[in-house]
């Protein structure tokens, strides 16, 4: 993958809270805090995974930087421009240049429109092209997916979640991104079909210089798509390096358990392997633990962890790690 | 072993606009008490359709056209819809495909947990509260107390995916018909379930249909395989047997195409090119056969039969017949072992 050293997105200790309906302890509002204090890049034609523990934030961080929710606070920063603050309107041009692929390819379509016409909502809405032009644009990204042209007529209901899911990615093809959130685009596809849509992806990315934020639970595929992985736990990035590195040498103790738990296509190894099961509390996002949040679950975790929060270090090479003890 | 579900000749179809969609073709199924079965194929090969047949819940314009389908020696296809309410999310039970959908935007969480065990276990207000706390608790939710009364939107993926599964639960099932129930979790929450699933199975005998592309999780969970193409079942086995030495390629296709975590990070992917037949007009020959390197004459002109490997191990391919030229599975290319 050729990424470049010039970077595309920029996010500077972003924070998305929710407010807490009822939550009305001592007339103080609760909220929840989905994503607390991030901060990272992404290159030019670069593949960032991010992967984590389901309600971590990692739809929100990626919906936060498409601006789909206004951030708490922090910074985003798209290709030198400061995009945290504009309105609705100023966003118009940033847009189109970036796109999602959502996790639920049922609840993100659209029931009462042709595949045709969801395919084709951003070339209508920016007026990219009209009749035998908008057709054959159509055509070309149903194609690109894998469908044929005769699926343009049809509507969502009458896919199976593999074939919705591939028109939710003709969708954010269409009008020619520069940056696409994958939010975990294949968890609904079956393996074969998975390996088609990532290689897919890939080309894409080869041919137009795509730049992706790939959001997965199958941590072989983020493996294998993304140029570096970030690894979230209960807001906070907690780990970020170079794919291969983390796989190989994971630094945090949240990261170890992870890549133990990876399921093995493979009936004797599975009975064989250890898996460090994580005991302990599950914390909340409302009310999250002092310190070092993983402290509730962390096999290795010692007093200092509840006192104080771990900074995020280099440990070489770009691999960064927020905990206090690591070997 | 007692059968705990028993499905013959299952035929349903979609009646659309353009015409019949042959969404399951002559389906046989047999699940034995306490169980694990886990179900794969190709997206659209009608796997949610079979699920949906078996609990009467085919949308229209679908329709069961023929087949039984026998739960403990009853036939289903013969229940009244109200008896078919009884045994829906009590006896049998199952977790939908689409988490979102199938939680009711308007109600709680707490809400929608607690009703089958009001209306299946007739439990009072404060005991049913008590035991969807302690469900949600089982799935890991984290502060299940407050998170009780909030709304599916304010839930992750995950967390309404783990809703399901714990409503699917509650009534203590015979048979869990569990839809790809493990694709918004993370690794490790996923292995929380599983070992949930597992004990359940131990403890009450509980059965299970477990239908998912993760062949690590069928690897784990489950004892046998079913893979289906194209609406039919065109190999089973134990889950030994269809890892270890699978006999049809598509099963082959299937398990090349798994990354693996210790392979090269950017070697390509190896998906099966081309598409599944159109079920509108399903051909009369193999349904592999426009994407099959195997292809001989007859696999044109006539559907394979089932042939037998072994007493669990079926296969529906030419390929197994005496007469088909030897072709070896190339192990090599697959991406474990
Ligand atoms: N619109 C919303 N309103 C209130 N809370 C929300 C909203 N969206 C998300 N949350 C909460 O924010 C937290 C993070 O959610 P998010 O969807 O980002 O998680 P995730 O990492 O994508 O999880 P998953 O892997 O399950 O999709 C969760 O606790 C969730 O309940
Ligand atoms: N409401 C419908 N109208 C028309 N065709 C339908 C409808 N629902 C399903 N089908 C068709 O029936 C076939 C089987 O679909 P099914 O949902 O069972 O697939 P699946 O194996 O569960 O796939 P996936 O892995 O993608 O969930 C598909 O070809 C699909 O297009
Ligand atoms: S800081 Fe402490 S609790 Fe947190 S991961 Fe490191 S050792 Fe564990
Ligand atoms: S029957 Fe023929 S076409 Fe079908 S899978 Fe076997 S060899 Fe391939
Ligand atoms: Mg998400
Ligand atoms: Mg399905």
């Amino acid at each position: 993958m050729s990424c470049s050293n010039e970077v595309l997105i920029e996010v500077k200790e972003l924070k998305k809270y929710f407010p807490v309906r009822g939550g009305l302890i001592g007339g103080k509002k609760e909220v929840l805090k989905a994503v607390d204090g991030v901060t990272f890049s992404i290159y030019k034609g670069e593949t960032l995974g991010l992967v984590g523990e389901s309600g971590c934030g990692k739809t929100t961080v990626g919906r936060t930087i498409l601006k789909l929710y206004s951030p708490t606070s922090g910074r985003i920063i798209f290709d030198g421009d400061d995009i945290t603050d504009l309105n609705d309107r100023q966003m118009r041009p940033y847009r189109k240049r970036m796109q999602i692929i959502f996790q639920d390819p049922y609840a993100s379509l659209n029931p009462r429109m042709t595949v045709g016409d969801i395919i084709a909502e951003s070339i209508d809405i920016h007026n990219i092209a009209k009749g035998e032009e908008r057709k054959a644009i159509i055509y070309d990204l149903l194609n690109k997916v894998g469908l044929s042209k005769e699926h343009a007529n049809r509507y969502p209901h009458e896919f199976s979640g593999g074939q919705r899911q591939r028109i939710g990615i003709a969708r954010a093809l269409a009008v020619n991104p520069e940056f696409i959130v994958c939010d975990e685009p294949i968890s609904a596809l079956d393996v074969s079909i998975q390996a088609q849509i990532v290689n897919l992806l890939e080309d894409l990315q080869d041919e137009l210089g795509l730049t992706y934020l790939f959001i997965a639970h199958d941590l072989s595929m983020v493996k294998h798509i993304s140029d570096r992985v970030g690894v979230m736990y209960l807001g906070k990035l907690v780990e970020l390096a170079p794919s291969d590195e983390l796989y190989d040498r994971p630094l945090h103790p949240y990261t170890r358990a992870l890549l133990s738990a990876i399921p093995i296509p493979d009936p004797d190894a599975t009975q064989q392997r250890k898996r460090i099961i994580l005991k302990g509390d599950v914390p909340t996002p409302i009310n999250p633990p002092s310190g070092c949040r993983f402290r509730t679950r962390c096999p290795i975790a010692r007093e200092r962890c509840a006192e104080e929060e771990p900074v995020t270090k280099d440990f070489g090479g770009g691999h960064m790690v927020a905990c206090h003890f690591v070997e | 072993m007692d059968k705990v579900l028993e499905i013959r000749d299952l035929h349903t179809s979609f009646f659309t606009h353009v015409g019949e969609v042959k969404a399951v073709r002559g389906v046989n199924i047999d699940i034995y008490k306490g169980e694990a079965v886990g179900i794969v194929g190709e997206s659209g090969c009608g796997k949610s359709v079979t699920s949906l047949s078996i609990m009467r819940l085919v949308p229209s314009p679908g329709k069961i056209i023929k087949g039984e389908i026998y739960f403990n020696g009853e036939d289903l296809l013969k229940k009244s819809e109200k008896e078919m309410q009884r045994i829906r999310g009590n006896r049998i039970s199952m977790v939908f495909q689409d988490p979102m959908t199938s939680l009711n935007p308007v109600y709680t969480i707490g809400d929608q947990l607690m009703e089958p065990l009001r209306v299946h276990k007739k439990m009072d207000a404060k005991s049913a509260r008590q035991q969807a706390i302690e469900l949600l608790k089982a799935v890991g939710i984290p502060d299940p107390e407050r998170r009780f009364d909030q709304y599916p939107h304010e839930f992750s993926g995950g967390m309404r995916q783990r809703v399901m599964i714990a409503m699917a639960l509650s009534c203590q099932p015979e048979l869990m018909i569990a839809d790809e129930p493990t694709t918004a979790l993370d690794v490790t929450i996923q292995a929380q379930i599983l070992e949930l699933l597992k004990q359940l199975k131990a403890e009450y005998n509980m059965s299970i249909m477990l239908i998912t592309h993760d062949l690590g999780i069928v690897a784990d969970l489950c004892s046998r395989v079913i893979v289906m193409y194209a609406g039919i079942i065109v190999e089973q086995g134990t889950t030994k047997e269809i890892f270890y030495d699978p006999k049809h390629p598509y099963t082959w296709g299937l398990l090349r195409s798994v990354p693996r975590i210790n392979m090269l990070s950017k070697k390509r992917l190896v998906p099966i090119d081309g598409q599944p037949p159109d079920l509108l007009k399903p051909p009369k020959g193999c349904p592999f056969m426009p994407r099959c390197r195997y292809a001989m004459k007859i696999c044109k002109e006539q559907s394979p039969e089932l042939y037998s490997v072994s007493e669990t191990h079926k296969a529906a391919c030419w390929l197994l017949d005496p007469r088909a030229p030897a072709v070896r599975w190339d192990k090599e290319e697959v991406n474990f072992r």
